[in-house]
């Protein structure tokens, strides 16, 4: 079929079943959105920043876990661009990011509108490619796709000069795909699974260490039956919320720098790792010579690059987990014997009767806990939960009761502040049915605000839950922490009217001081189907807590702060 | 952790780009490459990149692991038996003896590649260290400027 470079996009877009494309026009990019407004294979939402783009495709992404596309123009749409991409890189999201060039007998000038596009991807992509001839288009995309959705998950950035795309050549999307240099591991060394078996029924202490690899594998009803038959206990990292059901006794909490002391107390007194596509981030180990001293580990992940990158893996095995545990379950059915772990389940019970996760009251002022915890309580399952970056994360993470993968939608790796708004824009999309609650900070949300306008234009009706307590506030918490309180550009008591600020878009908003106008602007909120902003007024210097503080060791936490 | 001098040999996808990815991972990554060469495989889509870089046996490993993790990265050898050969050419003004220049360059693999008007160009290929030697010993000649290749490596 001889059609131009800027068609080939679209039918390739519509032989993957794409069903949605986030993105903003500009001049490099033109070629393609005058296909796309011919076409009806697809829709177009027109967000209004091109960051805002890439964190909607990515919250789409890991709500559906299919392949998010974002489409951008060249130099700024791209630039633009870049914090998205590089979120989506460090937590392993697929994502197809298309942006348009300078035409090829432009490139290299300083062109207009003109940037090394594939030169700024290359570190934060899995791949990336220049397409200088229309006719490597159909080749390039189907490897795009196929390259961000196998293996390890990752975004695949395409610059498409705009010449090649209104250059006319042969598009054949039939053939399969073939890179003889990339072929990932799906199935676990067998051998060593027999091996990592026999550790597990050797032990005394084992615990299962859970990944985001996880939901990225749809391995969580897996994870959940092997635990069932053993009756091991488990410990989440923060991309892993939602892996296990909240109320499983057999999970313990998150662990980590926020994590419970129940949690990072078992990491500390286990004999055994069982590591399922987790990666040991720093965030996780705290002090790494102090980490799991007593523990063999058992590390699974499809990354080979991941296993003993940051500890030694005693048992590693590289492949998909959900592959890996499928060969698991018979073989721990036979080998493991569950009761065996007793005296180990009223260890971890007894560090959870120790020091609980929780907060006080303290009169009528609302804490932000209390918050999170409240939209558990009225919304539970029946909302997917995205947020920004800082406290109001962390206490999400900590406090929310969530009992599904691909319920919990935040940015773990790059910790990029506005990326919750546009994120749950995309996750209301693929999930249209359920409510998407936007927990943010009051310093987070103003980084993409300008998306209440594609909230209303597309009908998204995102709520936005802003924890205000006019702060930065966990870099408030650090400086009063270790810095002797001095609030060095922290301070964001100037702020706008929210409530204002949401209804010049065409939506709600609310200002609440007290749990009986949070309760009902939630309900009006949910039930009025706009995108609305509820500004809640929370304790001014509240901490998160418990806390390992950087380079403290996991066994050493942080239980309480009392301000000297 | 004890640095250790490692050969890297990687085979690739020739293809634009490919240098770059390969030069941006050690890049970004802060490790060092004391040398690189790259030329094409004859008859084939591959090319032979050659790094020689420094490191403890962790970085090693994970250098190792994240050029397998590259797309277009077909094969890594490492710590295969690999023979070793560098080149290099040293420019010596004409006022030098030619016939001791001559000797020492034969010693090391080498001759007398070009005679001009005024400089001469000796040529030597050996072990690494062993053009270092020569380097050492060409010194009293006066070298006006040195060019070295970097390693090719073969699996024994």
């Amino acid at each position: 079929m001889q059609i131009s470079g800027a068609q080939m996009v679209i039918e390739a877009l519509i032989a993957e079943q794409v069903e949605v494309v986030f993105g903003y026009p500009g001049g490099a990019i033109m070629n393609v959105y005058d296909e796309i407004y011919k076409q009806k294979g697809f829709q177009h939402i027109l967000v209004r920043h091109e960051q805002a783009a890439v964190h909607a495709a990515e919250g789409y992404s890991k709500v559906s876990g299919k392949v998010g596309v974002a489409m951008i123009t060249s130099g700024p749409g791209f630039t633009n661009a870049i914090t998205g991409i590089a979120d989506a890189y460090m937590d392993s999201i697929p994502l197809v990011v298309i942006s348009g060039q300078v035409p090829m007998s432009l490139v290299g000038t300083d062109a207009f509108q003109e940037i090394d596009a594939v030169g700024i991807s290359r570190p934060c992509t899995k791949h990336n490619y220049l397409v200088t001839d229309a006719s490597d288009l159909a080749r390039v995309l189907k490897e795009a796709f196929y390259l961000a959705r196998s293996g390890r998950p990752g975004p695949v950035h395409v610059d498409i000069p705009k010449d090649v795309t209104a250059q006319i050549a042969n598009f054949d999307y039939s053939k399969d795909v073939e890179i003889e240099t990339y072929k990932p591991t799906v199935k676990g060394n067998v051998r060593q699974i027999k091996k990592a078996i026999e550790a597990i029924a050797a032990a005394k202490r084992p615990l299962l260490y859970l990944g985001g690899g996880i939901v990225n594998a749809n391995a969580a009803d897996l994870v959940r039956e092997f635990s069932k038959i053993t009756q091991i206990p488990a410990v989440e990292t923060f991309m892993a919320r939602g892996v296990l059901h909240h109320a499983d006794p057999l999970l313990i909490s998150m662990l980590g720098m926020h994590g419970s002391y129940a949690a990072n107390m078992a990491m500390s007194e286990t004999d055994l790792i069982i590591g399922l596509g987790a990666r040991f981030d720093d965030r996780v180990t705290g002090k790494l010579s102090e980490f799991a001293k007593h523990a063999q580990i058992i590390h699974v992940d499809i990354d080979p690059a991941s296993i003993s990158k940051i500890v030694n893996a005693h048992f590693p095995i590289v492949g998909d987990v959900k592959s890996v545990l499928e060969t698991m379950i018979p073989l721990a059915k036979e080998q493991i014997d569950p009761t065996r772990y007793d005296a180990w389940h009223k260890t971890i019970a007894n560090f959870n009767k120790l020091h609980p996760l929780g907060y006080s009251e303290e009169g009528d002022r609302i804490k932000p806990q209390w918050v999170v915890e409240r939209i558990g309580q009225l919304l539970g399952e029946d909302a997917n939960i995205s947020t920004d970056v800082g406290q109001h994360q962390m206490w999400t993470a900590q406090f929310y009761p969530f009992s599904r993968p691909r319920q919990w939608i935040s940015s773990g790796g790059l910790g990029t502040m506005g990326f919750g708004f546009p994120a749950a824009l995309g996750v209301k999309r693929a999930d249209p049915k359920r409510v998407s609650i936007n927990i943010t900070g009051d310093g987070s949300i103003l980084m993409n605000i300008q998306e209440l306008m594609t909230a209303v234009e597309y009908d998204l009706p995102v709520v936005n839950v802003i924890l205000n307590n006019n702060f930065l506030g966990m870099v408030r918490q650090w400086q009063t922490m270790f810095y002797d309180k001095r609030h060095s550009a922290t301070d964001l008591s100037l702020q706008p009217d929210f409530v204002k600020l949401s209804e010049s878009f065409g939506g709600i908003g609310y200002r609440v001081t007290t749990k009986e106008e949070f309760d009902a602007a939630l309900k009006d909120a949910v039930e009025k189907k706009v995108v609305a902003i509820i500004d809640v007024v929370v304790n001014r210097f509240e901490n998160v807590l418990p806390m390992v503080p950087a380079g403290g060791s996991l066994f050493n936490m942080m239980l309480e702060y009392k301000e000297k | 952790m004890e640095e250790a001098r490692r050969v890297i040999s990687v085979i690739v996808l020739n293809e634009a780009s490919v240098l770059s990815r390969i030069s941006g991972l050690f890049a970004g990554r802060g490790y060092n490459i004391d040398s690189l060469t790259v030329a094409p495989i004859p008859d084939s889509k591959y090319s032979r990149i050659t790094i020689v870089t420094a490191g403890s046996v962790r970085v090693i490993e994970q250098i190792i692991k994240q050029l397998h993790k590259l797309i277009p990265v077909l094969k890594v050898y490492e710590h295969a038996d690999l023979v070793e050969k560098e080149m290099a050419m040293v420019k010596i003004p004409l006022g030098e003896s030619i016939s001791d220049v001559e000797a020492l360059a034969h010693a090391y693999n080498g001759k007398i590649v070009n005679v001009s008007s005024d400089t001469l160009i000796v040529m030597v290929a050996d072990e690494p260290h062993r053009v270092g030697h020569f380097l050492e010993a060409i010194k009293r000649f006066h070298p006006k400027e040195i060019v070295r290749s970097g390693s090719v490596a073969l699996e024994r």
